[in-house]
């Protein structure tokens, strides 16, 4: 017998009835999420049939595709377009929480009114559609568009030439997706910045760097975890930017995953991809926690 | 009052205009009447008019519409439940644990992946039922699949919020599970179910890329229609489209706001 809010019952009977409240949200989530999931571990060791049909043949074949042993002898495509995403992922992450610092110190230290204004600001962009804020940037680095004939006028782009596709564009558009993701959360923790220990480095002579790393940094780390992981995991498996604005000369791993489950119509070799895209994005986030508790106990 | 060193402010105020600037872009060229191309030739609304004879257009809205408020209802309710379940139930701690993890990996997982998951099995399941060929049945399915961990993780933390004080109060005035349920967690909990179920309807309205593998040729919705209309070229049309869709996502922004911070 135990009492349980208030409720005299035995654990038994309470499970029987949590159990019973489970099951509809994880049936869901085993039949839609995880049993998928493990479908797709599956489907990345079998083979593709000549019209793209599943042969259930097991096979390495798509793994090895994938580190790049062809026919042919070795090629690095697939792995440099792995890089890359983790490159592009990276910066954009590093970028957005450069300049996420000053702009929550800034809203933070608005009068109450205007904060509420300048923070809607942030969260408006945050909720705005992903393929209209990535089409905005496709218009505004268009050739008729003042970015694009300075670029013309300084030799960088050919005469009536779009700034895009290329990485440059990519960058742009990641950061600018991005961007609101760190604010928002790294906001939260600057708001309640207890600013005595601030003023407290600042008495006994430390630099402006040490400021920043052991007084500021510290306070800020949960919401800058958040916003860390909230821009590094979607910026792995990102798309819709490098497909406007990178082409196919700056492919992404989103873009590639998407290449195989649509034209060339190579599930098992898609999966093998995902797969790929997985191992990344977990090694990221296990670096980036022990990094992060190195930091905290710094 | 702190006061922001100069630099601050001239960073803080062109990262908003960053942020702004092509959305700006998209919003001027949506009243320009010129009918090709980026050159100015005056003010008009004719696109937007044209807007609401477009078919293809109306119906890509009525199916985003369709299903964001579907799969909305249907996560928030399992949502909501799961939330209950994990929270109100003395569970050992590797079940618990367990029921962590499997929550967190919509959250935690790029979405690129669980779409292809997605297509994979419901390439599978077709093999045993035409009900899974790519449509809107799918998309409602997988947009339900990741709004259940959102709703759930709300929910949850507005759970602990309430305590178990007030509930033990009730059982100690001898309420029943279902009168407990229906008077007091219910009401307690009603602002996280909606908090809940608003993130999942803009999530649903947001997403890209789940639509995108999971849709079928029936099924389009704003944003796939959007991204397959930029592929064939700009047009005012689409400028008009995307500006309507941002001025819908700031009112809703400043509603959630107002709703929010004065209860």
């Amino acid at each position: 017998m135990i009492t349980w809010y208030g409720e005299l019952t035995t654990r038994k009977r309470l499970l029987k009835r949590g159990s019973l409240l489970l099951l509809p949200g994880m049936l869901w989530l085993m039949l839609f999420l995880v049993l998928p999931g493990l479908v797709l571990v599956v489907v990345s060791v079998i083979t593709r049939g000549a019209y793209g049909q599943l042969e259930w043949v097991f096979t390495l074949e798509n793994y090895k595709r994938l580190a790049g042993f062809t026919l042919f002898g070795w090629t690095p495509d697939y792995l440099m377009i792995l890089w890359r995403s983790v490159v592009v992922a990276f910066v954009t992450t590093l970028v957005s929480v450069i300049l996420s610092y000053p702009l929550c110190f800034f809203i933070a230290a608005r009068p109450e009114r205007s904060r509420y204004m300048w923070l809607t600001l942030v969260i408006i962009p945050f909720w705005t559609n992903m393929v209209i804020r990535a089409y905005a940037w496709f218009l505004i680095l268009a050739p008729e568009m003042p970015f694009a004939r300075l670029a013309a006028v300084l030799g960088f782009i050919p005469d009536g030439a779009p700034l895009y596709p290329n990485a440059f564009a990519v960058y742009l558009g990641m950061v600018s997706m991005f961007l609101p993701f760190v604010t928002l959360p790294l906001y939260a923790s600057v708001e309640r910045l207890d600013w005595s220990l601030v003023e407290a480095a600042q008495d006994l002579y430390a630099s402006r760097i040490r400021v920043l790393t052991q007084a500021i940094l510290p306070q800020t780390m949960p919401g800058l975890s958040v916003g860390i992981i909230l821009t590094f995991v979607p910026a792995m498996g990102m798309f819709v930017v490098p497909d406007l604005l990178g082409g196919a000369k700056y492919m992404l791993v989103g873009n590639l995953i998407q290449q195989q489950f649509g034209t060339s119509r190579d599930w098992p070799f898609g999966a093998a991809i995902s797969m790929g895209l997985m191992v990344l994005t977990m090694i990221g986030l296990q670096i980036y926690r022990r990094k992060g508790k190195e930091i905290e106990v710094v | 009052m702190r006061r922001n060193h100069p630099v601050i402010i001239a960073i803080s105020y062109l990262t908003i205009a960053f942020l702004y600037l092509p959305l700006a872009g998209v919003a001027v060229f949506s009243v320009n009447a010129a009918r090709r191309g980026l050159v100015w030739k005056g003010f008009s609304l004719k696109w937007y008019l044209k807007l609401f004879e477009n078919e293809w257009i109306l119906e890509a809205a009525w199916n985003t519409l369709l299903l964001a408020v579907i799969s909305t209802i249907i996560a928030t309710i399992l949502g909501t439940i799961l939330a209950i379940a994990m929270d109100r139930f003395p569970w050992r701690s590797r079940t618990s644990n367990f029921l962590d993890i499997i929550l967190h990996i919509p959250v935690v997982i790029p979405d690129i992946i669980l779409a292809a998951s997605l297509v994979v099995a419901f390439g599978l399941l077709r093999l045993a039922s035409s009900l899974f060929e790519p449509g809107l049945l799918n998309m409602i399915i997988g947009h339900i699949t990741f709004q259940i961990a959102f709703v759930a993780l709300v929910v949850r933390s507005r759970l602990v919020a309430i305590g178990r004080e007030v509930e033990e109060a009730a059982r100690d005035l001898f309420a029943t599970n279902w009168y407990l349920l229906r008077k007091v967690i219910l009401p307690l909990l009603m602002p996280g179910i909606i908090a809940g179920a608003m993130l999942a309807f803009t999530l649903s309205l947001d997403d890209f890329v789940i639509s995108f593998f999971t849709a079928g040729p029936e099924s389009q919705t704003l944003p796939l229609f959007i991204f397959a209309a930029v592929r064939r070229g700009v047009t005012p049309q689409i400028h008009a489209l995307s500006t309507l869709i941002m001025l819908v996502t700031v009112v809703l922004v400043v509603l959630t706001e107002r709703l929010t911070r004065h209860r």
